[in-house]
Parts: C-alpha cells; structure tokens; sequence
C-alpha cells in the first residue's frame, strides 16, 4: 500500500471538491434551453418574472442540487455495503433496496393506479426500506449477540442479499409482463432519472441522506477495524453486530432516498468507491469523503449530458453515468494491480 | 465398473483404466439430483393440458402410441422442452461455476459480469431496432455474447489472463451495455418494449428440436472439456504460483475454461434469453449442499439443470393455462431456496 500524507490527501480531495464544483456550475448554465452564461448568473442572483428566470431558478438549481445530494449517497451507499460485505463487487443494489424499490413502484401503478413522482417516491422509499429489513432479518439473522452468537459471513450476507434481490425482481417481472400500463411506466422510472425533479423532492429526501451520510462517516474507523477480520475487530473494540446494524441503516437511508428520488442507477454506487480507493487507498475514513465528492462529479457531468446530446429530448441521467463511468471504470481495472478490501 | 472406499471421506470408481476419486459427500448429492432430475423429467412429460399417462409417454417417445395427437405432444411439445430446460440449466450451471472459480468471488457469475448482458444486447438491437423474428433474436443474442466476450477478453488482457481483472473489465462493460440496453427500451415504442421484455425475462415457451439440437451439441462436446478441466482448475483457486508448482499450465487451462464457460453460457442465453440467477445461484447451492471448500463443476450442472427443469414445470402450471416465463420462477425458486439454504447452514453452526 502506498503511504500518502495527510496534507496530499486532503489536496487532492479539494481537487476533486472543485471538479465537482465546476460541474455544478456547468449543469446551472447549460440545458435544453439555451440561457447566455451572463444571464444565468444575472438570474441567480436576480430573479425575475420572466421564463428563463423560471428555468434557471425554478428548474436547473433544484434539479442540480438534487443530483449533488444524490451522488454522494450513492457513492457513500456503495463504499459502505462494499465495506460491509468486504466484496469489491457488492453495490448498494445487493442490500435489495433497487429491486423492494422497483416492486413497490410497479404495485403502485398497478394496484393503487398512481402515477406522479411524488407518489413513486413514497412508495419506492417504502419498498427499499422494507427490501433491506428483510435482507437483513433473512441474512444476517436477528437477535444474536455480539459475543457468543455467530455473525452473518460477508459473503453469505451478499448472497443473501442477492437471493431476495432476485426473488423481489421475479414479483415485478411478473407484474410488468402481465400489467401494460405499469410497464410502461416502469421502463422510464428504472433507467433514473432527474428530469421534472423540483424542491419537493430535493427537500423530502436531504434530510435522509444527511442523516445517512452522518452515521457513515461515523463509523469509518470501526470499518477500518473490521476489514482486519471479525476478531481482529473484536479484539480492537469494535461492536461487529451493532457496526453492521448501523452500516445497513446507513446504506438504506442514503440508497434508499436516492432511489426514491431518481430512480435505480446501478453503476455509481459500484464504480466510484472502487476509483475512490484507487486515489486514496482503503482507508475508510478517506473512502468515503472522496467518494461522496467524486460521485456528485459523474452524476453532474451526466445529468447535463443527458440534457443535451438529444436536445430538447432527454436521455436518462442512469444511462449516461454508466456509459460514461464505465470505460474509465474498465482503464482503472486494467491498469493496477487489484488490492482487496 | 468398481466401487470401492478409499477413505472415510471418498470412494472410487474404476473402470478398465480409468479411475475416478470422488468426494463421498459430492457422490451421494450427485445422485440425489440426477435422481431428482429423472422425476422432474419424467413429471414434466407427464403434466399438462392433455393427460398422459407414464405407459402413453413412453410408447409416444419410442413412436408406437395410437394416439397422434398424444405423440405430437409428448415427441415435439414437451420432450424437447423438457431436455433443453436440463441442458440449459446444465450450461449455466457450469458456466457460473467456471467464472465464480476463476475470479474466486460468489458474485462473479456471468450474469454479473457482462455475457448475458452481452447477449441482451445482441438480441434487443434485433427485437427493437430492426423489429426481427426470434431466429434473427437468437442469432442476434449469440453474436452479442460472443462479441462481448471477445472485447472483455481483449480489454481484460495484458500478458496475461488474471482472473480478478477478467471479472472487473467485464463489469465495467457490463455496466456500458446495460445502459445501451435501458436506453433500447426507454426509447422503443411500447409494442416492441413489451417483446423485449418477454425476451429479457427468459422463457421455454417455444422451443423446438432445431434448439436443442443447438444446445445439446454444445454441451455435449463442452461440459466432458469442462469436467476435465476442473482439477487444474481447483488447483488454480490455491493461487497461480502454486497451480504452476502443481504442474498446472495456468495460463492456457485459464483461457480454455473461459473460452469453454462463455460458449455455454452464450448459446444458453441465444435460446432461452437470459434465464435469471441460475449461474449464480446452482453452484452456491450445490456448494453448500456437498459442504466442499470449493464449487464443484459436475455437481453444479446438476444443480442447474434440476433447477431449471422443476422451474419451467412451476412455470408451465402455476397459472395455466397462462405461461410464465421460466426466468420469473428461477428467480424466485432459486432464491428462496438459497435463502433457506443459508438460513439452514447459519442454524446447524450455532447448534
């Protein structure tokens, strides 16, 4: 491993702070509508009556703070459940809170006939929640003690995770087969999406994933611990069984608003942990800040993409990050040499 | 042929030369599922809308039963579909194992990894873009799994063929190809996303001997290969320096069981679509079942082919006369059941 001082890594990580700051502003004054870089400015800080004002104000700032807010809970959510299952491969998905998420949407449609996004975001934040109890429950058993009962493997808690992910993702296949008009509606919300995206949303979900994002980075150092081993962790202090109850609180919380937010985008949550530690090293306490900064930088870069390249069409904000966070996912996996988690 | 116990833990056969060491545990799980297997089969020719009994069945496959209409069922119906349910089942099955072997991780599965990703792909492009029959979608399908694979080796290769790299370069495509394949179905219109996803959720529901025939001649030829290739393999899971130290020829055992794992998961796939969890799930399950260390090939064919064939019977009669896709009932099959694998194996340690 490579010995990196403080100061480097904080330099670096304001680096990629204003990368991401730089996409943010890109994502302000680009869109579908072409707005001149003075006027955005002009709006920002003068709103008027008028329609750019509206785009501008009403529109791109929500839209982006959103995607912001939404990006660093799927790069924390992800570092965490890839900390948690000591898997380089394990995504926020593995917890089942895409696919209880996906259920609960095409139920929505189908049973109760909802169709708003305020409604999906409810719903979908429901159906992670109760996705991820049950991965829980069923995977890694309840009700043991952390000193004489057996903890749930890593491995075992992703194959469990993975088993209801599937079974759930069998109920909403049979659902959309049978169901038309669900889905239809399905297709568009499981490619992720922030288009028509305002403050409702932004304001529903920030206080989840500030609460999520708190008790993430709190538990950086017992993470840190238990990558040596359950019983090294135990022996260093660490409370296995409650550090994974709060872990997957964490990884629901952030994972979960996110989906309830934007929809399942599966590749962040797996990708940019893994370019955070290819930075930073495994250091948890590092990984998670890098990833909570540089995932916010895809999404954005995406997000506006996605706005223009078919203009005044949009392409999902999903579809664009994997495509664009893949090849350099794939130069990464051929350039170094594979640490383990 | 002999069998004789070696140790408390193996027996092994012999035949003329050849011998055969087995672990006692694998054996015996081995023949409870080609046991299981037989009774699914034979069940899956027996049930359905028309009733035949076992007498009728088997005077229909030999080509002497009175009834027309009952032989039509039984030789072109349910026959092919229940072989291409085992042999499907049984490519996937050592496909998953193959790749969960070589890149020592129970997530790494084709599905995971980008083949079947691939090979959506391939066939969406046909159902959606150029709007073709399921020939043209199954043609598309292989050449999707098989392109993919191609690129994943080319980009995953540098002097060398590391497994864990393989795994991580496939993801990464996997990752750009399922985006293609979501922007496919967002922007189809709803006529065509409906077919596709028809085709995404995999079924047997119109299979016939031309596929079989397919299939059947790829994992006749690949799974022997396969099975060959297991020992070296297993050896190669201890690390590559020690394989090398065992006499294994790692680099080029490696690229044969890659080459071997991708072609039957590729054609399985051209046939079926992509019938969920069944190569990640079939060599978990028959892992835990012969409580091995490692995933063993030949008992995670039989995992998967029982797998798939009692879950097309699920398919076939749950709702009839609606047909579901068998891919809905893997899913939900083999998860509850590794569930419960899971469950079962946590409680028997605590005890």
């Amino acid at each position: 491993m490579r010995r990196t001082s403080l100061g480097v890594r904080l330099t670096v990580l304001a680096g990629f702070a204003a990368l991401a700051a730089v996409a943010l502003l890109v994502s302000l004054a680009v869109g579908s509508n072409p707005i001149p870089l003075g006027d955005v400015w002009q709006l920002l800080t003068h709103p008027s009556g008028s329609f750019e004002s509206a785009v501008v104000n009403e529109q791109r700032v929500p839209r982006t703070l959103l995607i912001v807010v939404v990006g660093a809970a799927l790069g924390v959510a992800g570092a965490l459940m890839q900390s948690l299952t000591r898997n380089p491969l394990a995504d926020p998905g593995i917890l089942g809170v895409n696919a209880g998420a996906s259920l609960a949407v095409v139920l929505a449609v189908a049973v109760f006939g909802v169709a708003s996004i305020w409604f999906y975001l409810w719903f979908a934040f429901a159906g992670a929640a109760l996705a991820s109890v049950l991965v829980y429950v069923l995977g890694a058993g309840v009700g043991r003690g952390a000193a004489g009962g057996r903890v749930a493997t890593p491995v075992r808690l992703a194959l469990a995770g993975v088993a209801i992910s599937m079974a759930i993702s069998a109920l909403v296949q049979t659902v959309i087969l049978s169901n038309q008009h669900a889905f239809n509606e399905f297709r568009f919300w499981a490619a992720g999406s922030a288009e028509g995206r305002g403050y409702p949303v932004l304001w529903a979900v920030l206080g989840f994933v500030v609460l999520g994002l708190v008790v993430a980075l709190s538990l950086a150092p017992s993470l840190n611990a238990l990558a040596l081993g359950d019983e090294t962790g135990r022996a260093l202090g660490v409370r296995v069984a409650r550090t994974r109850v709060l872990v997957m609180i964490a990884v629901t919380l952030l994972a979960g608003a996110a989906t309830a937010a934007v929809g399942p985008i599966g590749f962040v949550g797996l990708g940019v942990p893994y370019l955070a530690r290819a930075v930073c090293g495994p250091d948890q306490r590092w990984v998670l800040p890098y990833s909570a900064v540089m995932a916010p930088t895809l999404l954005l870069a995406a997000d506006v993409l996605g706005r223009v390249v078919i203009a005044p069409q949009e392409v999902q904000v999903g579809i664009i990050a994997a495509i664009l966070g893949g090849p350099v996912f794939i130069a990464l996996a051929r350039r170094r040499r594979i640490e383990a988690l | 042929m002999r069998v004789r116990t070696a140790s408390h833990r193996h027996v092994v056969l012999r035949a003329g030369g050849a011998v055969l060491r087995l672990e006692r545990r694998a054996f015996a799980v081995a023949a409870a599922l080609l046991a299981v297997i037989l009774v699914i089969g034979v069940s899956g020719m027996l049930i359905g809308d028309y009733p035949l009994g076992v007498r009728d069945v088997l005077a229909s496959v030999a080509g002497v039963h009175g009834d027309p209409l009952g032989q039509y069922f039984v030789r072109d119906i349910r026959l092919p579909r229940v072989l291409a349910a085992l042999l499907v089942g049984a490519a996937l099955g050592v496909s998953g194992g193959i790749f969960q072997n070589i890149s020592g991780n129970a997530l790494g599965s084709p599905d995971i990894i980008g083949f079947t990703t691939g090979a959506a792909t391939g066939a969406l492009l046909q159902i959606i873009l150029f709007e073709a029959g399921p020939e043209a979608v199954a043609v598309g399908a292989l050449l999707g799994g098989f392109g993919t694979a191609f690129a994943v080796y080319l980009l995953a290769w540098r002097g060398g063929l590391a497994g864990y790299r393989l795994v991580l370069v496939g993801i990464g495509v996997s990752a750009v190809l399922a985006a293609v394949n979501s922007l496919l179905v967002v922007r189809a219109s709803l006529t065509a996303a409906q077919t596709a996803a028809q085709w995404l959720a995999g079924s047997l529901n119109a299979i016939g001997w031309g596929q079989v025939l397919l299939v059947a001649c790829t994992v006749g030829a690949l799974l022997p290969a396969a099975l060959v290739l297991s020992r070296p393999l297993g050896a190669m899971t201890m690390g590559d320096d020690l394989a090398t130290g065992l006499g294994v020829r790692v680099e080029r055992t490696r690229l044969l069981i890659v080459a071997i794992g991708i072609a039957l998961v590729s054609v399985a796939t051209a046939i079926t679509g992509p019938i969920a969890f069944v190569a990640l799930a079939a060599p978990q399950i028959a892992k835990r079942l012969t409580r091995s260390a490692g995933i063993g090939l030949g008992t995670a064919a039989l995992m998967g082919a029982a797998l798939v064939c009692a879950s097309d019977l699920v398919a076939q009669r749950l709702f009839a006369p609606t047909q579901l896709p068998v891919g809905v009932v893997t899913g939900s099959l083999g998860g509850i059941y590794l569930i419960w694998l899971l469950g079962s194996e946590w409680r028997r340690q605590k005890a």
